[in-house]
């Protein structure tokens, strides 16, 4: 048990972390970060396709606003927006800068790639490791700034973080465990920025890492912070048959076919002028319908490549050929792949403003863990790897520039003490018969059957109540590891809390949003209603209950139009 | 489909020894040795420790040894190792590392050496207004190397490792020609950036003429990098920025000058020719090896002798290589 402290506390190691911990080193700032996995194993691997910024001739950061604004069905912050798209076109040069070994045209510039729901070609790309290929620059320049001592840095490497400190009105830190000693330690800090990624493991199946358990939207919502938007779950159309592993909407922007049952583009019915590269709400809801009208082919449709170029494929979709001859038995050059639309990505988050700030003093949030909101109903592809560096940068800055006036926190020791004995308890339940897998597996297939493409009252009221039985049987699920040496049985039972938390405030906002938009669609409102709700739901934890609050949408210069592709 | 894991366990809380427990568990057709783990721990054995994440063969985690061989555990199919090597899966951690619990590796051997090779782009000169302009081709090329997710498969089965824990080791070494072979890493003689880099993985104990070309790492790759490809090509980038002092550097010059003097190898003249005919201290530390591989029948005592006579047709062999060093200097101008 032990005490440490810093100006600046970053959770979480994938690209909105790493982004943050970098800019609050080069503001001064003494900086800690903790991570329950090595950086390089962070989800921000797994973004394939691509970064968005208007940087060619032909382009401007006003058209990739509006792409991203109609992208969200207009629930996206205007304001925000405006930022992401007039700070893309810097950032991606700093990333070249760092090392990232972007896709080039013939004349040795930056080369793009389509991507869906964008009227220009602005997607820079690495063949489809993108998120890969900037996670490990990113990570190269923490051990830059670490080497020249540029600031003190200590990277806490597979610390597990169980809850945030609050005194009430601010964050002060988190208490977290030393996953190879089972040691608790309470790391305190000026500020500390959430950027603990998404809760795809709320679904089963999902593209999301088994690590993507929504952990700082929930510790967030137990000291208070709200948490918007979160009925908006996109279902990315194309991920693969079972697993659910994804298949990069890369494949679509350089040409691929989505097929039916019988062989037809059916994307001309639901979207005759962008066809495969609409929107993803909208291509998945195309898919899902064609599925439900039994044009499907055993619960998928079919991704089409053999068209392309296979010089193409071996030189920008390397990865996903792979994908398909490792986990399908498909070689993407000869044949069609099965895909389907599955759980994907968050759109919403905790609340925050466009510094990372959230409405608890001293926390802030960046990346897929926090709500500013840019991405609104749906995001755009290749917007979130964009949202992570931009809004990781701005929230690392401010929190150590914010952080200088504050006094350094100081915690009692029987915070830590509290914390040990909560965990001690869960350590020594008695067995009686349930699994945390099982109820993990219960809650990801019903949340999948009733929050999903297509949502109604009666579905969503169900899992409302599956959402309430899964809490009772988590408060009395054991552990059945004992041990203290990387006792991941215990981390997965910690994780299934947050994850719970996640799919309560998912159902909640379902729930109360009665429209259609983005990626909520519900079959007993299935249409747009800007007179009632065009606003945010914000849900705030208290042990009373959950409050329910509505935020405005800022609109600065796009009215909401009706949307089509 | 009934799955049958043997699995090495390690419990730090305990005695100090590993054991091997079997566990039997009903998988779908397709699953990979990472379901059937993920399968026992979840619903036979919580206390089973493991590391593994996004189950497609990008983050890297769930390296671990499988038939006594290093692979990552959810891109290796039960049915593909079943099929081939027997009905048991014998599932062991990593090698080459100290193992925290179970399957679980502690891989800072493994980070040490990242931080060891300066794993950082050094541009230098004036910054571009945007964009470096490069080809695509040179970032298609690197795109090879950045297809490593450092799971540390190559790390764990090396075999050089094994017996030098100085070697910097394949994934490392290949993270630095991913530097080195950056167009964008500044080459101005002047700021010695490219040339500094090489002269260190030269001179370095464990460095890069410390590679035994064995092809481990090659073959136990899940993402195809090829790390030894890539030491071959630092140690060619090594001679052509002129780094050619190592012992390593001349010991290949002297492979190649016996060959075109006598259409083999010159055993007795190797070692001379590789550090160097004064290096007495170094030719003498040598001795009882030499004398130790004659006592055992490994080096002829023939090829000991320092007079021999060229192979027949050796003027076809000088054509060769004096046609290949030609060819490789009017390249490289």
């Amino acid at each position: 048990m032990a005490v440490f402290e810093h100006d600046v506390l970053v959770i979480g190691a994938g690209l909105a972390g790493m982004r943050a911990a970098l800019a609050a080193q080069d503001a001064g700032a003494n900086v800690g970060m903790i991570s329950k996995v090595h950086p390089v194993r962070s989800h921000s691997n797994a973004a394939q396709g691509g970064i968005n910024a208007a940087l060619n001739e032909d382009d401007s950061w006003e058209e990739h606003a509006f792409d991203t604004i109609k992208g969200s069905d207009y629930l996206a912050d205007q304001d925000s927006v405006e930022v992401l798209c007039q700070e893309a076109g810097a950032e991606l040069i700093r990333l070249e800068r760092m090392g990232v070994i972007f896709n080039r045209d013939e004349t040795g510039h930056l080369g793009t790639r389509r991507f869906g729901g964008a009227t220009k070609a602005r997607t820079y790309f690495v063949g489809d490791i993108t998120g890969q290929a900037i996670l490990h620059v990113m990570y190269e320049q923490l051990l830059k700034a670490e080497a020249r001592g540029q600031s003190p840095f200590r990277l806490y490497e597979e610390w597990f973080v169980t809850s945030l400190i609050s005194d009430g009105e601010r964050c002060l830190g988190a208490l977290a465990l030393e996953i190879r000693t089972g040691e608790l330690h309470a790391i305190l800090a000026k500020g500390t920025i959430i950027a603990t990624g998404g809760f795809g493991r709320v679904y089963e199946p999902s593209t999301n890492a088994l690590i993507c358990t929504g952990d700082g939207m929930s510790a967030a919502w137990r000291i208070g912070a709200p948490l918007m938007d979160m009925e908006m779950v996109q279902h990315h159309p194309t991920t693969l048959k079972g697993s659910g592993v994804l298949i990069t909407e890369g494949a679509r922007g350089e040409g691929a076919y989505l097929l039916n049952s019988e062989g037809e583009r059916f994307m001309k019915t639901y979207a005759p002028n962008a066809m495969e590269l609409a929107s993803r709400d909208v291509v998945s809801r195309a898919e899902q319908t064609e599925i439900n009208e039994g044009r499907g082919i055993d619960g998928c449709v079919l991704l089409d490549m053999r068209h392309l170029d296979p010089q193409l494929i071996q030189e920008r979709l390397w990865q996903i050929r792979e994908i398909g001859i490792d986990f399908a038995d498909v070689d993407i050059v000869k044949e069609p792949i099965p895909i389907r639309p599955g759980c994907h990505y968050a759109m919403g988050g905790i609340k925050t403003d466009v510094n990372g700030a959230t409405p608890v003093s001293r926390l802030y949030a960046a990346g897929e863990a926090a709500c500013v909101s840019v991405h609104g109903g749906n995001r755009l592809g290749a917007n979130s790897l964009l949202d992570t560096v931009i809004f990781g940068r701005r929230s690392g800055a401010h929190a150590s520039e914010s952080g200088r006036s504050e006094k350094a926190p100081s915690i009692p020791d029987s915070v830590i003490e509290e914390e040990r004995k909560r965990l001690q308890a869960i350590l020594d339940r008695p067995k009686n018969g349930d699994r945390v897998a099982q109820i993990r597996l219960d809650l990801g297939v019903s949340m999948d059957r009733n929050v999903a493409v297509f949502r109604a009252a009666e579905g969503l009221e169900e899992e409302r109540g599956i959402v309430a039985q899964m809490k009772e049987r988590y408060a009395k699920a054991p552990v059945e590891d004992k041990g203290k040496v990387f006792n991941t049985d215990l981390l997965f039972h910690l994780e299934l809390g947050y994850v719970l938390d996640c799919a309560e405030a998912i159902v909640l906002g379902a729930i109360e949003r009665k429209e259609s938009r983005g990626a909520q669609f519900r079959l007993d409102y299935p249409k747009r209603d800007d007179a009632n709700w065009l606003k945010h739901i914000m849900l705030s934890y208290s042990p009373e209950g959950v409050r329910m609050d509505y935020a405005p949408v800022t609109i600065t210069q796009w009215p909401p139009q009706e949307r089509t592709y | 489909m009934q799955v049958n894991l043997k699995v090495r366990r390690f419990d730090p809380a305990g005695d100090g020894d590993a054991r091997y427990q079997s566990y039997s568990v009903d998988m779908p057709e397709n699953a990979t040795v990472l379901d059937a783990l993920i399968q026992v721990r979840e619903y036979v054995d919580g206390s089973l420790s493991l590391r593994c994440s996004c189950r497609s063969a990008i983050c890297g985690s769930c390296a671990m040894r499988v038939n006594h061989r290093a692979r990552l555990a959810c891109k290796t199919k039960v049915t593909e190792v079943a099929e081939r090597e027997g009905d048991e899966i014998v599932v062991e951690p990593m090698g080459n590392m100290p193992v925290i619990k179970d399957l679980v590796t502690d891989m800072e051997v493994h980070w040490s050496k990242v931080r060891q090779i300066t794993p950082w782009l050094q541009p230098t000169g004036p910054e571009p207004e945007r964009e470096y302009l490069v080809s695509n081709e040179a970032m298609l090329d690197l795109s090879h190397t950045m297809n490593c997710i450092m799971c540390g498969a190559c790390v764990s089965d090396c075999t050089v490792l094994e017996v030098d824990t100085k070697f910097i080791g394949p994934a490392a070494l290949a993270k630095a020609y991913r530097f080195g072979g950056d167009p964008r890493e500044s080459r101005d003689p002047a700021a010695h950036v490219q040339k500094d880099r090489l002269q260190y993985l030269s001179d370095v104990p464990g460095g890069i003429w410390d590679c035994t070309r064995c092809n481990m790492c090659v073959e136990v790759c899940p993402k195809d990098v090829r790390p030894m490809d890539r030491i071959m090509q630092l140690r060619e980038m090594a001679g052509e920025a002129g780094v050619k002092g190592s012992i390593g550097y001349r010991h290949g010059g002297a492979f190649a000058n016996s060959v075109r003097r006598l259409g083999r190898l010159d055993e007795a003249r190797l070692l001379p020719d590789s550090v160097g005919f004064w290096n007495v201290p170094r030719l003498l530390s040598e001795v009882p090896g030499a004398l130790r591989l004659l006592r055992a029948g490994k080096l002829p005592w023939s090829h000991a002798m320092p007079w021999h006579k060229p192979i027949p047709g050796i003027k076809h062999v000088r054509r060769i290589v004096d046609q290949v060093r030609k060819e490789r200097k009017a390249s490289s101008s």
